[in-house]
């Protein structure tokens, strides 16, 4: 019972400090470019003013529009609910697994598309378009990236797999080095991050993901925002956990948890410094090039299956 | 005696609604109640003789019918069982539907064709799924695909409708061929037709190989396995809406029951050659990926629903050459749970296509249009058709909670444990074609967020999708009996397992039950508990809790404002502004273009100066690539041989005398 | 010393790295990061026998990890890159087939040497056949490029990364060939680089372009 309450708390952080995560990418970056920018806690009041304002819906939305960002909103928060982020084992992460996870994220996505094609306006289905293409394939790409370590670990489970990097001799396995890359890769895709998308435009022709959301405001932009700022600790925090997970707590006393905690924290601090450093560095791509990206993304993981099944497996 | 009643009853009251069909033709009221009580009284039969196949041992009858010496040879066992419940549910949907379908139609045009071949074509599957030697086997395979082709053109007056039964009856009648040649290698063995005496022969490696080839091949082309799926979707649009969701949804399915029966039950896997599973698991990956890319690209929606049903065989081809591959190895255990998430998209599949394809009955019905490019904007005037076809939507694209994640989400632990089999090649293609199922599971959720956006979603880009209308009660139970059979079969696979569990009792002699059990029934851990767990019903617990906040606030929220669209401050929106189905899958279109070849066509007409725009004119088509590769070469050399034959015909009398008494010569030296 | 189990590590994973170098170069459009990914392979070469000259401890072997590094890492780029410079060449590689469908070729190749190489018994006490299934792959991915590109500098990158492959396997499964071979086979790649360059120019003044298909016979 205790460990489910801990469970409930690591995915509250996740999910109470993930707009704080998004504000100081945000000043990260206008730190590099020379601009004061928003303090921390900008990303709070604009979801608490979006909460408390009056929603303006299109006339001719359905209820799939308004059922959409609760939709997105509850899959999100699950799926931050089933990663380790503290403490590696926790009773929920048995509810669903990698795959899961990748099917919830799915589902979100499914739904985000939906409310975009709901009001059948230009930049709705040019968003939901891009989205789900883009989506279709990143998704193989980060399924077979998980798949790597899930070999290594024999194990589809999230606590399982963190264990394994954690504890167990695992030597030096290049396929784990493709797998990184590629899920960074995917990371930076499927959170609309330069390269690959700027989660600072609106109004542009190469906007993806804003162009879905284009027609939301009051509580329901909020979820959706939200939802965002979720899905990018998320893919963060599945990164640092699954491939340096140095500090997380293997048992729940207070001392560990406290410095898991605060290792998470560091570890997630020097991520942003590099997504910082590197969405300052690169220009965004030509939508054209995004597929080439992708699938260099889900050749990656194949190629560390086969250097797993080629080089890794005992004969 | 028992016996007999449990396993005819199904077959009985699908022979007395054809019957029935032709004795009530005067009034179609009555005909359409007839034919359509019967049928899903027929339905209900199969369907608990199925469960009863699955829970108890198999039960045996001889019909004294059919040829002298030659009874027929019924049984009712697991496998049978498995496959009688897919078809029963599917009927039994299918036929409360069809009172609502068929009120309409009957209106100008006799429905007695319809009805007849419609009840024939049940009891022909049900035949199948219950012969128990060759020759029961295939009369009723043949009375399914027969019957099937006039169902296919019932619509006759449109020429697309008698081609793709000319070409649907064509390949049937070769893919049957092929079955009997099978059929025959097995015959040779003992000289028998039962299969119970089939199933003790001895094979030689290289008949065992050829009766698997031929079996393949035979089931392959009824199942729609790429390349062998040329006429699935010109067959399946064209039939009426009930009719294709029973050929779509069941149909090819009973082409899966007999590839199992046939190779794994039949011959038998143990006398398998390692090579078979990975042959079957490359069918299965290449029909995944190629049957969804080419639906995407599909705006007739239900052509689109019969090649997104390719690629939903390749799903259940996957998992059966996963299975394959363990058992050959050894590992039986990991070929019960192939076979069993196998057969669980097989009942996944016959529910949602079936309960897709009656919804494109009913947008068909409701809107007069097929065509998606006339759609939109459905979700208004047809509520709960658009509700129920969202179901399907989401179950099909493999989305949790649903039952589509279920069995690829067992496909995939499946191919995880790939590792166990060393020093072959075949451990190495598995995560290809896990890559495979992947791809084509997330370009299935891109599809049908296509479909359902396009068509139910945006505003109507026709008159007559303005002026579409919800259909009447009957048809929308008949599509919420398989909605609520998917959203339960989502919710708990556990208990479905338990029962899915006998098949592969039955045909490799392992259960899965012990390990599925191990973490209760809330839970389904295929393997080990720490290896891979999920709990679909604290899913669903999540989803809905979305769904009761979105109503609190939609009742108790800071109220609403509703005001005209936005978009971007973007004056005087209209329906054409609006995505199309051919723009959703541009991109795709650009990614795939190797393989897609797309035929492009656009026209400019201009003022004078280019930026004077007074029509644009844009048109694109993607061609099948099985088309221009396999089938028109096949149909080249075809004509090539009939001219020759065609100068050997042109001889006198005396010259084709010769020629028969030449034939004779030859086979009589064949005979000493 | 290192440890046997190290080594062998190490070693699988200086083969992974070799693969994604030549899947690298597979994939580049541009001629820069072409020849960049290439020095790249040569510095890995490099690196990965001075690796095995330190384990084995055969010094002979640094000799050709530093003719490596210097004539595959630095000298062969910068000349290639040079003449590429020069030629006024440097824009987009030109491929005949789509990126992404050569890397996917690319893949079945590795599996096909994966599967070529399984009847292979152990040929060191260290080194697997894993390796030389890897060392193969990159073999057959160096012809790829060569059969895939149409330009004659893509072509010959795709020969030199060819030439790396042979060499990374005879360094990897057997220690390396007798230097007075490594060594002539050092020399005789620069040689050839050198005379590429004098086609390549030949070929331009000629045709007006280094596309080969000026090169075939018209008909």
């Amino acid at each position: 019972m205790k460990l489910w309450a801990y469970n409930i708390l690591q995915a509250a952080l996740l999910i109470g400090l993930s707009p704080l995560a998004a504000a100081v990418l945000r000043k990260l970056k206008a730190l590099l470019q020379n601009r004061r920018g928003p303090g921390p806690l900008q990303t709070y009041r604009d979801l608490v003013k979006l909460f408390n304002k009056e929603p303006v819906l299109p006339d001719r939305a359905s209820w799939i529009f308004r059922l959409a960002p609760y939709v997105v909103f509850a899959v999100t928060a699950l799926s931050a609910a089933i990663v380790p982020v503290i403490l590696v084992h926790t009773p929920l992460s048995a509810v669903a697994d990698v795959i899961t996870l990748v099917g919830l994220l799915a589902m979100a996505r499914f739904f985000t598309a939906l409310a975009a094609m709901d009001l059948g306006t230009a930049f709705g289905g040019m968003g939901a378009s891009r989205e789900m293409t883009f989506a279709a394939l990143a998704e193989p790409a980060m399924l077979m990236s998980v798949f790597i370590l899930s070999l290594a670990a024999q194990s589809t489970n999230l606590s399982t797999v963190t264990d394994t990097m954690l504890n167990a001799d695992l030597g030096l396995r290049p396929s784990l080095a493709f797998a990184l890359t590629a899920m960074a890769l995917v990371a930076i895709a499927e959170t609309g991050r330069i390269p690959v998308d700027n989660p600072a435009t609106h109004l542009e022709l190469t906007m993806v993901h804003e162009a879905m959301v284009l027609e939301y405001s009051g509580r329901y932009l909020a979820l959706i925002e939200w939802a965002n700022q979720i899905k990018l600790m998320l893919f963060a925090t599945l990164l640092i956990n699954l491939f340096v997970p140095w500090g997380i707590a293997m048992e729940a006393t207070a001392v560990n948890m406290a410095f898991a905690a605060s290792a998470w924290l560091l570890k997630l601090l020097a991520l942003f410094v590099a997504l910082t450093l590197m969405e300052t560095w690169m220009a965004k791509m030509r939508i054209f090039r995004v597929p080439e990206y992708l699938g260099l993304a889900f050749l990656l993981a194949i190629l560390g299956m086969l250097t797993h099944f080629i080089l890794e497996v005992v004969i | 005696m028992n016996n007999a009643l449990l396993l005819l009853s199904g077959p009985a009251l699908a022979l007395s609604a054809s019957a029935a069909t032709p004795l009530f033709a005067r009034d179609r009221r009555v005909q359409i109640w007839a034919l359509c009580s019967l049928l899903a009284l027929s339905g209900v039969a199969t369907a608990v003789s199925g469960m009863a196949g699955l829970l108890s041992p198999p039960k045996t009858a001889v019909l004294p019918l059919g040829l002298p010496r030659m009874p027929m040879h019924l049984r009712l066992d697991a496998l049978a069982g498995f496959f009688q419940v897919v078809i029963g549910f599917s009927v039994v949907s299918a036929a409360v539907y069809s009172v609502g379908y068929l009120r309409p139609m009957a209106k100008d045009r006799s429905l007695t064709p319809l009805g007849v071949f419609l009840s024939l074509f049940v009891l022909g599957m049900q035949g199948v799924t219950l012969a128990n030697d060759a020759y029961t086997f295939m009369v009723f395979w043949e009375l399914m695909s027969v019957t099937s082709y006039f169902l296919v053109v019932f619509e006759h007056e449109n020429e697309a409708n008698r081609k793709a039964g000319f070409l649907y009856l064509l390949m049937a009648h070769l893919g049957g061929l092929l079955i009997l040649g099978g059929f025959a290698v097995l015959y040779a063995a003992e000289r028998s037709f039962e299969f119970d005496v089939m199933r003790a022969a001895e094979l030689s490696p290289l008949w065992a190989s050829m009766a698997f080839l031929l079996a393949g091949f035979g089931f392959g082309m009824k199942a729609g396995v790429v390349p062998l799926h040329a006429w699935l979707p010109e067959a399946h649009p064209v039939a009426p809406s009930n009719a294709s969701a029973l050929m779509s949804g069941v149909m090819i399915k009973v082409a899966i029951f007999g590839f199992l029966r046939v190779v794994w039950d039949l011959v038998g896997l143990e006398q398998g050659a390692w090579w078979w599973g990975g042959v079957v698991l490359a069918a299965g990956s290449s029909s995944s990926v190629s049957g969804i890319l080419l639906a995407l690209q599909q705006h007739d929606l239900k052509r689109l629903l019969a090649y997104s049903s390719v690629e939903n065989i390749g799903i259940i081809v996957i998992g059966l050459g996963l299975a394959m591959i363990f058992s050959h190895f050894e590992y039986q255990d990991l070929a019960a749970l192939g076979i069993v998430a196998s057969l669980y998209h097989t009942l996944n599949h016959s529910l949602f296509k079936g309960l897709l394809f009656m919804g494109a009955g009913a947008v068909l019905h409701g809107a007069h249009n097929r065509d998606m490019e006339q759609m939109g904007g459905l979700i208004r005037r047809m509520p709960y058709t658009a509700a129920l076809f969202l179901v399907g939507c989401v179950s099909i694209s493999a989305l949790p909670p649903f039952n589509g994640f279920v069995s690829e989400w067992l496909t995939f632990q499946a191919a995880l444990m790939a590792p166990k089999l060393t020093g072959t090649i075949l451990s190495a293609l598995i995560p290809f074609s896990a890559a495979m199922l992947a791809l084509a599971g997330a370009l299935a959720a891109t599809c049908f967020v296509k479909v359902f956006g396009v068509v139910f979603q945006g505003t109507p880009r026709s008159r007559s999708a303005a002026e579409s209308h919800e259909v009447d009660r009957w048809m929308l139970s008949g599509m919420a009996i398989p909605a609520l059979l998917c959203v339960l079969l989502g919710v708990f696979p556990v208990w479905v397992i338990r029962l899915i569990d006998a098949v592969p009792i039955a045909l490799i002699q392992t259960s899965l039950g012990g390990l599925i059990a191990e973490g209760g029934w809330l839970w389904l851990t295929p393997i080990a508990p720490e290896r891979a767990s999920y709990s679909p019903l604290i899913v669903m617990a999540v989803s809905l809790s979305a769904g009761f906040a979105a109503f609190f606030m939609y009742r108790r929220g800071r109220p609403v404002r509703r005001a005209p669209i936005w978009s971007c401050g973007h004056p005087n929106l209209n329906p054409r502004m609006q995505y199309t189905a051919t723009s959703f899958s541009q991109p795709l279109r650009h990614i795939f273009s190797n393989i897609y070849r797309p035929l492009e066509k656009s026209l400019r007409v201009d003022h004078g100066h280019i930026l004077q725009v007074k029509q644009v004119r844009y048109s694109v088509h993607v061609q099948d690539l099985a088309w221009n590769y396999l089938y028109a070469p096949v149909r080249q050399f075809t004509a090539w041989a009939t001219q020759a034959v065609d100068w050997l015909h042109a001889r006198r009398i005396h010259g084709h005398l010769a020629l028969i008494f030449a034939t004779l010569l030859i086979l009589m030296s064949l005979l000493v | 010393m290192i440890s046997a189990e190290l080594l062998k590590q190490l070693l699988s994973l200086a083969a992974a790295l070799f693969l994604l170098t030549a899947f690298a170069l597979l994939a580049q459009r541009h001629m820069h990061a072409l020849l960049r990914w290439f020095a790249v392979q040569g510095v890995l070469l490099a690196a990965t026998t001075a690796l095995v000259a330190y384990a084995a401890n055969v010094h002979e072997l640094y000799i050709s990890a530093f003719l490596a590094l210097v004539l595959k890492g630095l000298l062969v780029p910068w000349l290639l890159w040079r003449i590429v410079i020069r030629l006024g060449a440097h824009r987009e590689v030109e491929s005949l087939v789509n990126i992404f469908a050569t890397m996917l070729i690319g893949a079945a190749l590795v599996l096909f040497a994966y599967y070529v190489s399984l009847p292979i018994q152990e040929l060191s006490f260290v080194v697997t056949r894993n390796i030389i299934a890897i060392a193969l792959a990159c073999v057959l991915i160096g012809m790829l490029i060569m059969i895939t590109r149409r330009k004659a500098i893509t072509q010959v990158v795709g020969f030199l990364a060819l030439e790396n492959a042979l060499f990374f396997t005879a360094t990897a499964a057997t220690y390396g060939m007798p230097l007075v071979v490594e060594i002539g086979v050092a020399f005789d790649v620069l040689i050839a680089a050198l005379i590429f360059g004098v086609f390549f120019f030949q070929i331009r003044s000629t045709f007006d372009s280094l596309d080969l298909k000026h090169l075939e016979v018209e008909r």
